[in-house]
Parts: C-alpha cells; sequence; structure tokens
C-alpha cells in the first residue's frame, strides 16, 4: 500500500516536473523568438553563429549523407534483386533521402556539434558572469546571446538539408552504378521521376523546425546552467540529448501530419 | 548630511537562498557624488547586496530607491533603462571572451550608439590608457590578459560610459599595491570629476580609505556599523575593529567557534 502510494507520488512529481519544464522551455522560446522580429538587431553574432551552425557543418553532414545514401542503395539491392531491382532502387533512395535520411541525420549531427557548442559558451558566460554583465551595458541577453543563435538554425539547416539531399541521392547513384553496375542514365531518369517536390519541401520544413529546436535546446540549457565548470558540462549533455530526443519526436509528428493519410 | 535626497537609499532589505539568510535588514544611503565602501568577511553578502542594486537578483522584501524612485517596483523597461546608468566591475570582470578587449571596452558605448564603431578602437585605446594598460592590449583577447590585467578591462568598461553610478566589487584584488593604488586614484577621480556616485567592496583598508567618503561593514546580513572612511580603523566597534585590524582574537572569531 505504501509503496504503492509512493509510486504514485513519484510519478506525480516527476510529471510536475515535466510540464514545468515544459512550460518554461516553452516560454523562453517565445520570448527569443519575439527578439528575433524586434530590433535592434545582432547581424554580426548570427553571422557568426550561421557560419558556425550552417557552414563548418558541412563536412559532416555531406559525408553522413553520401555514406547513407550509399547504405540505403545497397541494402534495397539485397531485398529487391529478384524483382526489377533498378527503378525501385533509385525511387527508395530519393524518397527515403528526402523525406527522413536528410533531415534527421542532418539535425542529428548538428545538434552533436553546434548544439552542445552553443550550451558550453553560454553555459560559460552565465557562470560567469558575463551574461549579467550583458544586462549592465544596455544589452538584453536574450536578444543578443539567443535571438540570433535561434534565427541561425532556423535558416541554415534547411540549406545544409538540400545539401544533404542532393550529396545523399548521389551516393545512392555511386553505388548503384559503380558497385551495382546499373546503367547511370537509367538511374537518373528513375530518380527524376521518384523526386517529389512534397517531400523535398516536407523534408525543408523539418529541417528548420530541427534547427530550431537544436538551438533553442543549446541556448536554453546554457542560459539557465548554474554550478561552475559541471553545470556548464551537465547543460551541454542535456542539450545535445533533449535536441536529440525531441527532433525524432517531432519527425514523428510531422511525417504523421503530411505522409500518413 | 543635507537635505537633498539620497542618490541611493536601501530600507529593510532582505535576500535568502532556501534557509540560508544573506541579507537580514540592509539599510543604507548614499548621497549624490559621494563613494560608500563596503567591508566584511568572506560570503558576508556583499556581492550579493550589489547584484540586487543592479535589478540582478529580487530581494524577497525591502526597498531601493534611485533618485527617489522605487526601483523594486518600477516596470522592467524603466529599470533596464537605469541599469544603463550604472557602470558595474564584477569580482571576476567577467570579460567578454569572445571579443577583443577594445570591443569589450566600448561595448556599451557601441550598444547605446554612441559611438560608431569605425571610431572604437582608438577610443578604446584612450580608456585603457586611464586604467595604465597600453592601447596596444586592445587587440588581445581577455584569455591572453593576467588577473589583474583583466581587472583593470573590467575597470575600463565599467567607467568608458561614464556612469552616473559606480559599482566596484573588490576593485584592486589582485593588483599589486602601486596598481591597486593608481586604480584607486582613478575611482576617485570618477566620483570627484564625473560626480558619478560609488559603491566599492574591498578587503584592502588602505584601499577602502582612499576610496570611501563613507564606510559601512556587512555581518550577519546588517550593516553593523556606518561612519567616515577615515574613521574605519579607529570605529571602535570591536567587531569592525576586529576586522580592519585582521585579529584572530575577538567577537567575530568567538562566534565562529560556537
Ligand atoms: N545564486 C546563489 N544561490 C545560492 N546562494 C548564493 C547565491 N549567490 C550567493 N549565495 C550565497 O550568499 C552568500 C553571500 O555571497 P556573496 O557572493 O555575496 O559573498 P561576498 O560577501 O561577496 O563574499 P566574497 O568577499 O568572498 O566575495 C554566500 O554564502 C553564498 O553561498
Ligand atoms: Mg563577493
Amino acid at each position: 500500500m505504501d509503496m504503492a502510494l509512493d509510486l504514485v507520488a513519484g510519478i506525480g512529481r516527476a510529471t510536475l516536473s515535466l510540464l514545468r519544464a515544459t512550460g518554461a522551455i516553452a516560454l523562453f522560446a517565445l520570448s527569443g523568438l519575439s527578439h528575433i522580429v524586434r530590433p535592434p538587431f545582432y547581424g554580426r553574432v548570427f553571422w557568426g553563429s550561421f557560419l558556425e551552425t550552417g557552414f563548418f557543418s558541412l563536412p559532416v553532414v555531406a559525408l553522413t549523407a553520401l555514406f547513407s545514401g550509399g547504405v540505403i542503395a545497397l541494402q534495397s539491392y539485397t531485398g529487391f534483386a529478384q524483382y526489377h531491382a533498378q527503378s525501385a532502387i533509385a525511387g527508395i533512395v530519393v524518397l527515403a533521402v528526402t523525406r527522413e535520411l536528410g533531415p534527421v541525420l542532418a539535425g542529428l549531427m548538428v545538434a552533436g556539434r553546434v548544439g552542445a557548442a552553443m550550451a558550453a559558451q553560454i553555459g560559460t558566460m552565465r557562470v560567469t558572469d558575463q551574461i549579467d554583465a550583458l544586462d549592465t551595458l544596455s544589452t538584453n541577453p536574450m536578444k543578443y546571446l539567443v535571438a540570433p543563435r535561434l534565427l541561425a538554425g532556423l535558416v541554415a539547416l534547411p540549406l545544409l538539408v538540400l545539401i544533404a539531399d542532393v550529396l545523399g541521392v548521389a551516393g545512392g547513384f555511386l553505388v548503384a552504378v559503380v558497385k551495382l553496375d546499373f546503367s547511370a542514365t537509367a538511374y537518373i531518369t528513375a530518380t527524376l521521376n521518384a523526386l517529389k517536390a512534397e517531400d523535398v519541401t516536407v523534408g525543408l520544413v523539418k529541417a528548420a523546425l530541427f534547427g530550431f529546436l537544436i538551438t533553442l535546446m543549446g541556448c536554453y540549457h546554457g542560459y539557465n546552467s548554474k554550478g561552475g565548470a559541471e553545470g556548464v558540462g551537465s547543460a551541454t549533455t542535456s542539450a545535445v540529448v533533449a535536441a536529440s530526443i525531441l527532433l525524432l519526436a517531432f519527425d514523428y509528428l510531422i511525417t504523421d501530419l503530411f505522409f500518413s493519410h | 548630511m543635507t537635505d537633498a535626497p539620497p542618490k541611493i537609499r536601501i530600507r529593510d532589505l532582505h535576500k535568502s537562498f532556501g534557509s540560508k539568510k544573506v541579507l537580514d535588514g540592509v539599510t543604507l544611503d548614499v548621497a549624490q557624488g559621494t563613494s560608500c565602501v563596503i567591508i566584511g568577511g568572506s560570503g558576508s553578502g556583499k556581492s550579493v547586496l550589489l547584484r540586487c542594486l543592479l535589478g540582478l537578483m529580487t530581494p524577497d522584501s525591502g526597498v531601493i530607491e534611485i533618485d527617489g524612485e522605487n526601483i523594486l517596483s518600477a516596470p522592467a523597461s524603466r529599470r533596464e533603462r537605469l541599469r544603463g546608468e550604472i557602470g558595474m566591475l564584477f569580482q571576476n570582470a567577467a570579460l567578454f571572451d569572445s571579443l577583443p578587449v577594445w570591443e569589450n571596452v566600448t561595448f556599451g558605448l557601441l550598444a547605446r550608439k554612441h559611438l560608431s564603431r569605425r571610431n572604437a578602437r582608438t577610443h578604446a585605446g584612450e580608456i585603457l590608457t586611464q586604467v595604465g594598460l597600453d592601447p596596444s592590449v586592445g587587440d588581445l583577447y581577455p584569455a591572453e590578459l593576467s588577473g589583474g590585467m583583466q581587472k583593470r578591462v573590467g575597470l575600463a568598461r565599467a567607467i568608458a560610459a561614464r556612469p552616473d553610478m559606480l559599482f566596484f566589487d573588490e576593485p584592486t584584488t589582485g593588483l599589486d599595491p602601486i596598481m591597486g593604488a593608481v586604480i584607486d586614484g582613478l575611482i576617485v577621480n570618477c566620483v570627484k570629476t564625473l560626480g558619478s556616485t560609488a559603491i566599492a567592496i574591498t578587503h584592502d583598508m588602505a584601499s577602502a580609505q582612499r576610496i570611501g567618503d563613507q564606510a559601512a561593514m556587512l555581518y550577519q546580513g546588517r550593516l553593523i556599523w556606518q561612519g567616515a572612511a577615515s574613521t574605519l580603523m579607529e570605529s571602535g566597534n570591536p567587531y569592525v575593529d576586529q576586522f580592519t585590524h585582521g585579529r584572530r582574537e575577538g567577537p567575530i572569531t568567538m562566534e565562529l567557534r560556537r
């Protein structure tokens, strides 16, 4: 009896703290968004975060996309070999890359690189009073630190995913032509036939949302970190874990919304 | 003692962290254009008091008035504007480590558009010279500076906008004695020539007497003594005497032992 009560109380406490955290993150996100659209704008900070999020993530994202496109081609070949493999494989690669692999893998890579770096940087600024110092120098830290980073994530991820889409399809093409001895022109024709604008668009919408979620988690956990170097370390971990889980959850929701009917 | 309302007026300020009372009824007046030094043991809440004045922490109860206006009940935008009239030197300098020194120094001026970026580098050099640093330091990053140099850059950043109020959290800690005296002189100069009102926290009694018009000692959450800074060494208060003379025997040690 007592144990049952303890259990219920424990679940209740966990639920409450989850709700509290969700509320706090939602308020943080709203405040960050509202600062994106109100001047002053910090173009310099935006540009720095944009380069960090987009440009410097390019190598990692490119390699990831290239290999996963190739893997999809290989895997589906073993499954479809008996039947008319040629056209099916090209179609599967395009579909998988534009709808799922492009945005999700790019998102996870950027979460590990950029989300962690943002949490560490903003967290260090918090525990060394730099955020308080901003306040005393007529600069709103939400506007100066958070808003440009959110915007950078929102803009950079779709661009990255566009590149990931191209490279993922290229990875499938390379495997199909070089290893499986398919005809290059036939593969390209099949690819173009399977390519749908809607798939690409929804993939880019996902990417924008993921970019926002990743930078939001990095900023939120960094901004609220406390307790010296250890606090910054755990903020970094939380940012990456939370961003990855949220990303996959929202991926499911969006897929359900657009593709399930 | 004039009839004009004090620049900064603090009444019965309380602040606790959990069950730990840090400020337990602080009351203090600082007149316009004067400076007040606050002394007190490590962990007695001096930095917390400054944070409350800056609006970076909200006290549990009490009144903080600036020019007769209660800032605790003022709207956020007003408090933000008031904060712009305060220059603050943080205990650990709190320099922005992603920006070069010159941009740190001129950050507030650039934020308020009192300065264009083109002129900022030269202007930063002038302010750096005032705090005893070579203008070329402006091109370094905070991580490339010694602790004492960081402190001086922090000071340069605090005074750059010639603010109405200046708060210093241990301005001379970590400086050699000569540089400490130079910085003290600079602070006095700011108060005299700019007419700024200053509050400084210090552990250095010589510096306290050089900087301060008034002095106060924070102990167990209250200001247990206030008087002219010049009388700091012979206050007649047993707590203050023990503290300023650094004696091991006295009322403070006794209470710690109990
Ligand atoms: N954010 C906080 N959360 C919890 N406790 C805090 C916080 N800030 C300060 N304290 C506590 O308040 C007390 C006073 O801290 P404060 O930094 O004001 O000391 P101080 O007088 O400035 O000491 P020092 O001379 O060493 O700088 C300390 O016991 C500290 O643990
Ligand atoms: Mg302190």
